[in-house]
């Protein structure tokens, strides 16, 4: 088993380095290092208001940190902005989901396909030939996706109608059909009871094994969290008080007083 | 039978006016969260640029034909509605993104006393007449039901299907290209939008030549019926009601309230009028719109703002 994820897991492709983020007074992260390997599951934990999504709004442009840097694939950012992330292929899901709620399954996950179509948009007013190739290949793509996902049945259903477990999965597809280098999963699994949480890891470790995606994910449940990842920082207060593989971070006393030590 | 019938047609050839007035707020409004208060000043700028340009461009290439001089009068209004949607998202929204919804109210309150300023000084504060050749004569239908038929304007038949290819057409942009659904992504959540890697400037500028283009289209149906003048402008504010009987999130909510408007105003001026003094289509929209922002302020079809608490 070990040996095998050694084989998996390649080079640092995400490095994080002494990032800091207030809002006015309030220090959300400080100092915090850490980095991602190609391949590897990652995961970032801690309790409430700890910092986890300000750090994954940070990775993906949303914040930008007063101090500290970002290096990703060898480019280093003092200042990213999502729709540069995009570009890089930089994808993410949302904690309270953020889909485009008035239409159709299919159409959701096309958007994340828009920065790889090329055609004019007069092209694609009148319906020229390459305008409509190009639909018809992404859709191939899109239709892949839906099949991987189950959610053939839905293809059709505008977002706001489906149960929140499929919204869920809408989500992750959008964000796979960008066919991201790093994707970022803000609590795939909030609120989401356990048959739909089962579903929800089979599906992020069959991305990364299919896919070879690198997948950076927030999570309140540990015990998900320890099964599916390969590393895992820890935060409270916006400190990093643990990094390592799921069993040192098991094993490790600050975790295990703030994190873990609390009845949960 | 027949007088109402012509009643009703006539309110709604009005109503479809209010239509399309009122779509280009909805547009903006969908696209951008923002109120556009210069859609009216719009409206003005692309009639009074249609009807120079209608005159200009067969004097300076000295051709006679109405159908060429509409045609290029047309193109180079549409190029216009570019030229401003694109310097709009350059100088205006672009520096306001995430400022408070009141922020770029009072911005485009501002665009729409410049673009009236510019509109007078480019093109002249002259009445000018809107001729694109729309037939002016009188038809009659129904004669075989009513004794003299019920009398119906060609010029506003052929204005009403104008109108219903333009709002078909935007239909079937928006639901069948990428472009279209990425417009729709940016209506339904910016945040989300931006992770996809929409470009919100670019959208932006699209969103506003397509409101551009409906009030152009409205500024000619306007034009040739009533003439261009200043208070284009202003008399456009009469689709605001328009917007808040129909909801503002939603494109058929503008469609069928300004219908409702359209007729409402006509029938109610012809049958109660008398026993009131007249005067009711002045303020009959107005006070639909405040009945309906007592009672249900979303409009017909827009979204319930539910808050969480």
């Amino acid at each position: 088993m070990t040996t095998q994820l050694r084989e998996r897991i390649g080079a640092i492709v995400l490095e994080m380095q002494n990032i800091s983020l207030a809002f006015g007074g309030v220090k959300a992260l400080t100092d915090i290092s850490f980095d991602v390997r190609e391949h590897e599951i990652r995961a970032i934990i801690g309790p409430n208001g700890a910092g986890k999504s300000s750090m994954l709004n940070v990775i993906n442009g949303v914040y930008t940190p007063q101090q500290g840097s970002i290096t990703f694939a060898g480019e280093q950012f003092n200042k990213m902005n999502p729709r540069r992330a995009a570009e890089m292929g930089v994808a993410r899901t949302f904690q309270n989901l953020a889909l485009f709620k008035g239409m159709s399954v299919l159409d959701n996950i096309m958007t994340g396909r828009n920065l790889r179509m090329t055609s004019g948009i007069f092209a694609q007013a009148f319906r020229l030939g390459s305008a409509e190739r190009e639909e018809i290949r992404h859709r191939e793509f899109v239709e892949n996706l839906i099949d991987f996902l189950e959610i053939q049945a839905y293809r059709k259903t505008p977002v706001g109608r489906l149960p929140y477990g499929l919204q869920k999965r809408v989500d992750l597809g959008r964000a796979l059909a960008m066919e991201p280098r790093l994707l970022l999963l803000d609590e795939p699994m909030a609120g989401m009871n356990i048959e739909e949480k089962q579903d929800m890891s089979r599906f992020i470790l069959d991305v990364n094994d299919e896919f070879g995606t690198t997948i950076v994910l927030i999570e309140h449940d540990m015990g998900v969290v320890m099964d599916i990842s390969d590393r895992v920082v820890v935060l409270d207060y916006g400190r990093k008080i643990g990094d390592g593989t799921p069993e040192q971070v098991r094993q490790n006393e600050a975790v295990i007083s703030a994190y873990l030590g609390v009845a949960h | 039978m027949g007088f109402f019938l012509e009643t009703l047609f006539g309110g709604l050839m009005t109503g479809m006016l209010y239509s399309l007035i009122g779509l280009g707020f909805v547009l903006i409004f969908k696209a951008s969260g923002v109120f556009n208060f210069a859609q009216g000043a719009m409206v003005l700028v692309a009639a009074l640029s249609m009807a120079r340009f209608a005159v200009w461009i067969p004097h300076w290439l000295g051709f006679q034909s109405l159908i060429l001089a509409n045609v290029l009068a047309f193109m180079v209004s549409a190029m216009l509605m570019f030229v401003m949607a694109w310097c709009i998202e350059r100088l205006v929204l672009r520096h306001l993104v995430n400022q408070e919804a009141t922020a770029l109210l009072m911005a485009t309150l501002g665009i729409a006393y410049f673009l009236e300023g510019l509109g007078q000084i480019a093109f002249g504060a002259s009445v000018y007449t809107i001729n694109v050749g729309m037939p002016k004569e009188p038809a009659f239908i129904f004669e075989s039901v009513f004794e003299g038929g019920v009398l119906l304007n060609l010029e506003d038949l052929t204005a009403a299907a104008i109108a219903a290819l333009l709002v078909a057409s935007l239909a079937l942009f928006f639901q069948f290209t990428a472009t279209g659904r990425a417009l729709r992504a940016v209506a339904d959540d910016h945040q989300a939008a931006q992770s996809v890697g929409i470009p919100l400037n670019r959208i932006w500028v699209i969103v506003w030549t397509v409101a551009g283009i409906v009030a152009l289209v409205a500024g000619i149906i306007w034009g040739s019926k009533f003439g261009v003048q200043f208070t284009l402008a202003t008399a456009t504010l009469r689709a605001l009601p328009v917007v808040i009987l129909g909801g503002l999130t939603s494109v058929p909510g503008a469609i069928i309230g300004g219908l409702i408007i359209g007729v409402g105003e006509k029938v109610s001026e012809v049958y109660l009028g008398p026993l009131v003094g007249g005067g009711i289509e002045i303020w009959f929209a107005y006070v639909l719109a405040l009945v309906f922002l007592l009672f249900r302020p979303q409009g017909l079809f827009g979204e319930k703002i539910i808050d969480r608490v």
